[in-house]
């Protein structure tokens, strides 16, 4: 393995177009060997694309790449992979209905005598699963996974091939905080064999944690790199957005609290998936959100906040207990009715319950309020347009034009349109999971303006959260939620972060001993 | 309240849990297999006996060859409407060289020998897949699309071969040495018809191949997630034409074994048999998005059709209900998967609360 300092990777004046938009201005990047190396920047600033030039998904329009000192054109991530370079995804690139197994050894099949060397790959797979203390049976299927593990088996995949180059995009994203402690302890270790790693995160404070060297991206151009030692988070912050930022404290909003607009009453919900589980995710879990309130649910993975989210969406039931809308049942009301009666749902996963890649930005944004511009069986366009060019405005969503394709957006910018397409139906209440997840620092700040704008007007909000500041900077109450249960509500001004922290991590363990 | 971290969550969601769902699937078709067999043999003596298990087995196996070739296309969220139409292609080839080929711009005729004739006519099959395989994966027509297409451009040359005609003279001659086509193609080792043979061998090459080799890890791989194999390696364009090859080859040997059970090549031939495998292949279980589904699933769902019809035709059930029976079946065969996934869902919140 190369020597600790050595360049093992190196872009020139690198370019890339895509038609007239310029994602890349002649970039030039490096990382070294046996060091992280962090990239970062928002949304749209160009990481993903010059990652994606690195690991061989895109071609650069022009410049030049080096691997170890040797020019290099790298056409397929097949290739990247023979020079050495490895990337891990940050949209999950998993195929949910083969094994952890075939799904770590995919495309590079584990052969004897021409035919699937199984037990070889399960005893590699188990290996790397033990070094990231994970008990997975290597051959459960992927699909029965929750994200967090499906992310661990991603990374996995990633550390069973020998790279001398390792990219990390947004690995950490659906982690619970051991399992980040965990994987740190791994990129360390291979920090010490001499793997260069590139690393992406959204998390400023984590990425600053492990890594040596920074280097920010801003509007497709290097704007700084400094070695890690040598700055702090203001430095990230002010030339990632190019100006500088403070972070927004709390203060009390001082909003006029109203009527309690939705009553979860003893709420019991089972566990997804395994059908003979009679195990529940979430137990005995009761809360009222008032009008004009903004309430978080923080908990770590498998504390049952998507479950219980879920359920309150109308995507899955109650096993008990009940759920009132300013005092009407909606306990048995399906998703579409939910709607009507002015509840909003902002998914998790963008990709795969939020958005409908084949349509539009306008069509994205009026699917969920689609029906209210129905008149004698007709879609009347012309009020539909309107509404979307109204949305666009409001939520604030970067495109040249509504019928763009969604894809053109960047995380930040398509999330805003998943929650611009809820606000559409004008609810009562609107309930996020994980509103943030994967967007950069000045989106997510835009993102929680615009909710506390609408509380403001008496829109009720209840987002699930797993950063504690988030929970800290934008709601009036943080319930910390552990094992499906309520460990405590807390206001975010009497209350610091390790008190939330050991609130979650507390019952966690106790429970565990 | 149960909060052993044991019992919840992650040990459930860790665990190899053996595929439940997969197995149901199956058991359930074997199930229908078995009130078939049931009652099919309570209304006629004739259904058990063995002259009549062969014969149906005969005709099952002509369709459970193509659903195997299915198979691999579904896996990989394709379809292939030509096959019905390659069979009757590549079972007229068949005939035609048997009745002897003029070379072109010579007066010879050539009489090959039955086994370049099995071969000439298994590249036939080859090709049009790999057509279908090039427009499917290169240019990017919609299976549906392409291999409908092909449907009528496979049965249209078959005609043309014919001009509408039926070959008949099989048998070939003695000094032209070809003969042999009908005694080998036809023939009945230890007393079973070729056609099964093949099925059984097709059965247990294609289940290897799915199972122990790479390409069957890549075609699961880009059925499961393509954008996922493609970014980690898996080669899916080569998968997508290779699969609509061998659902060629494989309709290509059902053509040759057909034309010598029928002893002629009826341009015809195989019409409408693509809808009778991909009915076999759904009701093995396999699901039409790709990545689930296995060649037993499929053999069973073969089964399922060919003894359901069979059976109908003895107990002297008229053609039209027949037609309405068969695609009844095909639809509760999916339908009752549904149905037990919703009732699962009330039992576990009945038994809950």
């Amino acid at each position: 393995m190369a020597k600790k300092g050595t360049i093992a990777i190196e872009a020139h004046g690198v370019s890339k177009n895509y038609g007239a938009t310029e994602a890349l201005k002649s970039a030039n990047f490096q990382a070294e060997s046996g060091k992280v190396t962090v990239l970062f920047g928002e949304n749209g600033a160009g990481k993903s694309t010059m990652m994606k030039i690195l690991a061989g998904i895109e071609q650069p329009s022009s410049g030049e790449i080096s691997v170890f000192g040797e020019k290099v054109s790298i056409n397929s991530p097949a290739q990247a992979q023979a020079l050495g370079i490895t990337i891990i995804h940050q949209e999950l690139s998993l195929c949910p209905n083969l094994s952890v197994r075939d799904n770590i050894f995919m495309g590079r099949e584990k052969l004897k005598r021409g035919f699937m060397n199984y037990s070889h790959e399960e005893d590699v797979t188990r290996q790397v699963l033990k070094q990231l203390e994970e008990i997975i049976d290597p051959k459960t299927k992927v699909e029965n996974l929750r994200l967090g593990l499906q992310q661990i088996v991603e990374i996995a995949r990633a550390l069973t091939i020998n790279s001398k180059v390792l990219i990390m995009d947004e690995p950490t994203s659906a982690l619970s905080s051991t399992e980040v402690a965990v994987l740190f302890k791994v990129i360390r270790d291979l920090k010490a064999k001499g793997v260069a790693i590139i690393y992406i995160s959204h998390h400023l404070e984590e990425a600053l944690e492990i890594s040596d060297h920074a280097v920010v991206l801003r509007d497709g151009q290097i704007v700084a790199s400094a070695d890690v030692a040598d700055i702090d988070m203001e430095w990230v912050v002010s030339n990632m957005l190019g100006r500088a930022f403070k972070e927004q404290a709390h203060k009390d909003s001082g909003r006029a609290k109203g009527r309690n607009v939705l009553e979860i009453k003893n709420a019991k919900i089972l566990e997804r998936g395994i059908a003979t589980s009679k195990l529940y995710a979430v137990e005995d879990f009761s809360l009222t959100v008032k009008a004009g309130e903004i309430v978080s649910i923080y908990g770590l993975m498998g504390a049952g906040r998507t479950e219980l989210m879920e359920a309150l969406a109308g995507r899955d039931d109650f096993a008990s207990g009940e759920l009132l809308l300013e005092d009407q049942d909606v306990t048995k009301l399906s998703v579409q009715d939910r709607i009507k009666a002015g509840m909003g749902l902002v998914p998790e996963d963008r990709q795969r319950d939020g958005l409908i890649q084949q349509m539009s930005v306008g069509s994205n944004l009026s699917l969920a309020s689609y029906m209210s511009h129905i008149k004698r069986g007709f879609v009347n366009r012309s009020a539909e347009k309107v509404k979307i060019e109204e949305a666009i405005k409001n939520v604030r969503v970067k495109t040249s034009g509504r019928n763009m394709p969604i894809e053109s957006l960047s995380g930040g910018n398509q999330q805003k349109v998943v929650l611009g397409r809820m606000l559409l139906t004008d609810p009562k209440i609107l309930l996020l999971d994980e509103p943030t997840r994967g967007i950069d620092v000045g989106a997510k700040g835009e993102i929680f303006d615009l909710l506390r704008e609408r509380a403001e007007k008496g829109l009720a909000v209840l987002f699930v959260t797993s950063e504690i500041s988030e929970a800290m900077n934008w709601s009036d109450r943080i319930v910390v939620m552990s094992r499906g249960h309520i460990v405590g509500i807390f206001k975010p001004t009497e209350v610091t972060r390790e008190q939330i922290m050991s609130a979650a991590e507390a019952t966690k363990e106790g429970v565990r001993a | 309240m149960n909060l052993n971290p044991l019992k919840r969550g992650e040990s459930n969601a860790t665990s190899a849990k053996f595929d439940r769902r997969a197995f149901i699937v199956e058991i359930r078709a074997l199930i229908a297999l078995a009130i078939i067999v049931i009652f099919f043999s309570l209304l006629s003596d004739k259904f058990l006996q063995y002259s009549n298990l062969v014969l149906m087995t005969r005709h099952v196996a002509m369709n459970a060859i193509l659903a195997i070739g299915m198979l691999l296309v579904i896996l990989n969220g394709g379809i292939d409407l030509s096959v019905g139409s390659i069979v009757g292609l590549s079972g007229v080839v068949a005939g035609y060289l048997m009745q002897g080929a003029p070379v072109p711009f010579t007066s010879h005729v050539a009489y090959p020998n039955i086994w370049a004739v099995l071969v000439i006519s298994l590249i036939v099959g080859i090709f049009f897949g790999w057509l279908n395989g090039l427009l499917v994966a290169k240019l990017n027509i919609a299976p549906f699309i392409a291999t409908l297409g092909m449907l009528y451009v496979a049965r249209g040359f078959a005609k043309l071969i014919t001009n509408g005609e039926t070959f008949t003279k099989l048998a070939g001659e003695p000094n032209l040495g070809n003969t042999g086509f009908l005694t080998t193609f036809a023939a009945k080792p230890l007393g079973i018809p070729l056609p099964i043979w093949v099925m059984i061998v097709f059965g247990i090459v294609f289940s290897i191949i799915l199972n122990r080799t790479a390409f069957g890890r890549w075609l699961y791989a880009s059925g499961g997630n393509p954008r996922a194999a493609a970014l980690t390696g898996v080669p899916v364009t080569k998968v997508n034409i290779r699969i609509y090859v061998l659902s060629g080859f494989c309709a290509a040997a059902v053509g040759v074994l057909f034309t010598a059970d029928l002893h002629a090549a009826i341009p015809n031939m195989g019409e409408f048999s693509e809808l009778n495998a991909i009915a076999a292949v759904v009701i093995g279980g396999t699901a039409l998005s790709g990545g689930r589904g296995t060649v037993r699933g499929t053999l069973i769902g073969a089964f399922v059709i060919g003894f359901l019809v069979d059976g109908l035709v003895l107990i002297g059930v008229s053609v039209f209900w027949q037609e309405t029976i068969k695609g009844a079946v095909i639809i509760v065969a999916v339908a009752v998967e549904e149905i037990q996934r919703i009732l699962e869902r009330r039992q576990k919140l009945k038994s809950a609360s």
